[in-house]
């Protein structure tokens, strides 16, 4: 029954002010989201959920077509579409770019994709400087950490934490004031602006019918990142395709409310290629990249592809028992919660971290939240289906097997199920104890995990059908 | 209609919770309905369904169809198990038709008990008084699968005696989650004490819920947080007078 999940678990458990920052950080955003869904403040909420959902699936099924859409319409307007297959792609272009022009400093702001792409440490590797330059982003690149949360990156840390972080990174005077830590961190990365050679961004949908990339973000960082430098590249998974820019009435409408709470977020960029003759401001030279690194394998069975649906928007990890619990930092890969468990096994195989699709209790609340409404329990279900069949392929967890095999030969056989049972509770305590620790006769793992947390009721005298039997 | 009713008693509550099969039993027969208790009955494979086993989620939902093939109506003290009838049972059976058939079938025949009451029986008050302040705990298959809110609700108000009490997150998983509760005992422990901590603040003195694996959760964390609150099934309430 060894679920071999990460240590990291038990420590984020253990750590009684990391629990209380990430309840009232996820609480905060359920508090928000709640309140800009509320009542009559958008009725139509169910129907633009059905809507959203719509519109991926039909994107998603046709993705080829709309990819090469983008490509022409991208190259419309002086730009153009580079395709990768993964990080090494990614950074190989990017470094190639970088040493034509003769670049050294990058400015980013948030983007989930670079991030699943390790481009920062892969850049770093040849000495091209990467800076973050929206606050969370920027504060756990100096912290030297993976992004906590889909959309607030620094959520587990208070700004006590976040002083230490300044004090230590940017040697000066301990500021625990919030609004100061943010001057702070304003004044280092305006310099970074105005020196740096390219920009960086994510793209919160790729528009194909004309052939924009969408930002949306609340500092600001993401504009001064595609204009100020002469180049900007987007970043973005093939997945953040939609068909039309009329599609965005639809998906803003369920974004900033679903992450933030916000009816629109403070910016929303529509960036679509190099400054044409005539315009003040913009980039010079302007690509789009757009990356595989497995999202295609996803595409090939109709029922997961679902999964590509996600627009980051957070609201799964938020509303998840077990995200507020383990945090962002127990899971394996930077996509965390109930959509990295989802997508996570799909992309690496799911014998890499077979624990993933288990921790969960199946709830539901994230499926009940999510705008664009992927089924995650079901793929959870499915995934773990996988992964119990990838392990009999392996020859592993023989005795679990076994246990299930018994489990249903038993309940496919009343009168066993019933003497069994019997004899079950008569191996139980004795005189209607409850039943704290485990006793030599019951010390086996799922008793001790069991008693690990709670306490164990007696058990009943007579089943029930021994008690109608007898009436 | 015939007025005739079979119990699915699941497992839990054959084996642990009888009482919540002896209280539903009860309360049905209070408003006229005649029981039927096949004891062939045994489990309707949700364990090895939610670990992946579907080979055997699959045998174990066969003896089920056969067991249940002539009830007309199926009344079942559990959401999260109804919903494993309603709700899963077709995706084992996907690629066979006729079994399909036989599932499409059964779905519409089973019912979880305070549904039942509310939709078929038709009845709202079934006689019951007990004095408590009572709190309300969604179960999760029963809110998100089979959208069961204000039916229990409901049910509980007409309780002579009882007071309900919501809690700030009724809504909330206890952290059962069958084999989740021992493969990640730490974690399924943490929800459960979020959980008291708001069932507590509620002043009730008892936790209602229409799961019995959920209230086995609630009552094994509180009994280790020593707190004086009690656990009952919405049938042990019902069945009270
Ligand atoms: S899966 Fe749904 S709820 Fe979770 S981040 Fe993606 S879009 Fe948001």
């Amino acid at each position: 029954m060894a679920a071999n999940h990460p240590e990291k678990l038990s420590t984020t458990l253990a750590d009684a002010n990391l629990q209380l920052a990430i309840y009232a950080g996820t609480g905060r955003l359920i508090d928000h989201r709640k309140n800009a869904i509320a009542g009559d403040l958008l009725p139509d909420y169910e129907d633009l959920r059905t809507h959203a959902n719509l519109l991926k699936k039909h994107t998603i099924d046709n993705l080829d077509y709309y990819l090469e859409q983008v490509e022409q319409n991208v190259a419309a307007h002086g730009g153009k579409v580079v395709f990768c297959n993964d990080g090494t792609e990614v950074a190989d272009f990017i470094l190639n770019l970088a040493k034509q022009r003769g670049a050294k400093l990058i400015v980013k702001s948030k983007s989930m994709t670079t991030e699943e792409l390790d481009l920062n440490e892969r850049l770093e590797h040849h000495d091209l400087e990467a800076v973050e330059t929206d606050l969370g982003e920027y504060i756990i690149q100096l912290a030297g950490v993976k992004p906590y949360h889909i959309v607030a990156p620094a959520l587990h840390m208070t700004r006590y934490d976040v002083a230490d972080i300044f004090t230590d990174k940017l040697g000066i005077e301990r500021e625990v004031v919030p609004e100061k830590q943010t001057m702070i961190a304003r004044a280092v990365l305006r310099q970074k602006f105005l020196a740096a050679d390219i920009g960086i961004t994510g793209a919160n949908f790729v528009v194909a019918d004309s052939g924009a990339v969408v930002v949306v973000e609340n500092e600001g960082n993401a504009r001064l990142t595609s204009s100020a430098p002469k180049i900007h590249i987007a970043v973005a998974g093939i997945e953040k395709l939609i068909p039309r820019a009329q599609d965005l009435s639809v998906f803003l409408k369920l974004l900033g409310r679903s992450a933030t709470g916000q009816a629109l977020t403070s910016y929303t960029s529509f960036l679509s290629g190099p400054r044409r003759q005539g315009e003040v401001d913009g980039p010079e030279e302007f690509y789009l990249i757009l990356v595989d690194n497995g999202r295609t394998k996803l595409l090939a069975d109709p029922d997961r592809r679902q999964s590509l649906y996600c627009i980051r928007c957070g609201a799964c990890l938020n509303h998840c028992p077990v995200y507020r619990k383990i945090g962002g930092h127990s899971y394996p890969w930077v996509y965390s919660g109930p959509i990295g468990a989802v997508i996570t096994p799909q992309f690496h195989g799911v014998g890499k971290d077979p624990w993933l699709p288990f921790a969960s209790s199946l709830c539901g609340a994230c499926a009940e939240v999510c705008p664009v409404k992927i089924d995650i329990p079901k793929l959870l279900l499915d995934l773990r289906a996988d992964v119990t069949a990838h392990k009999k392929e392996q020859g592993e967890s023989k005795m679990e097997r076994f246990a299930f095999q018994v489990f249903a030969w038993v309940m496919r056989h009343p009168r066993v199920y019933a003497l069994g049972g019997r004899v079950a509770a008569a191996f139980g305590p004795k005189g209607g104890e409850w039943l704290s620790s485990a006793p030599w006769f019951l010390n086996v793992a799922p008793v001790r995990g069991w008693l690990s947390q709670r306490d164990l009721p007696p058990p009943a005298a007579k089943s029930f059908r021994q008690i109608w039997r007898e009436r | 209609m015939s007025n005739r009713a079979s119990l699915f008693v699941t497992c839990i509550v054959d084996q642990l919770f009888p009482n919540v099969g002896v209280s539903m039993a009860a309360v049905l027969e209070r408003i006229g309905w005649a029981i039927d208790f096949n004891p062939a009955q045994t489990c309707c494979g949700q364990p090895a369904f939610n670990s992946g086993y579907r080979a055997e989620a699959r045998s174990v939902a066969l003896h089920f169809l056969d067991v249940f093939r002539d009830a007309e109506y199926i009344v079942v003290p559990s959401g999260s198990c109804t919903s494993m009838i309603t709700h899963h049972f077709s995706e084992l059976f996907a690629a066979e038709p006729a079994r399909l058939e036989e599932v499409r079938s059964l779905e519409k025949r089973v019912w979880e008990f305070s549904r039942f009451l509310l939709e078929v029986a038709k009845v709202e008050g079934v006689g019951a008084s007990y004095g408590c302040v009572a709190t309300y705990h969604d179960s999760c298959h029963a809110l998100r699968e089979l959208k069961i809110k204000s039916g229990p609700r409901l049910l509980l108000s007409k309780v002579k005696g009882l007071e309900l009490r919501e809690m700030e997150i009724a809504e909330e998983c206890c952290g059962f989650g069958g084999t989740f509760s021992v493969k990640f005992a730490e974690v399924s422990g943490g929800m459960a004490r979020t959980k008291i901590e708001s069932i507590q603040k509620t002043g009730a003195d008892v936790v209602v819920s229409i799961d019995s694996s959920c209230l086995m959760q609630l009552q094994g964390a509180l009994h280790r947080a020593k707190l004086p609150v009690r656990t009952m099934h919405l049938a042990e309430l019902l069945a009270s007078r």
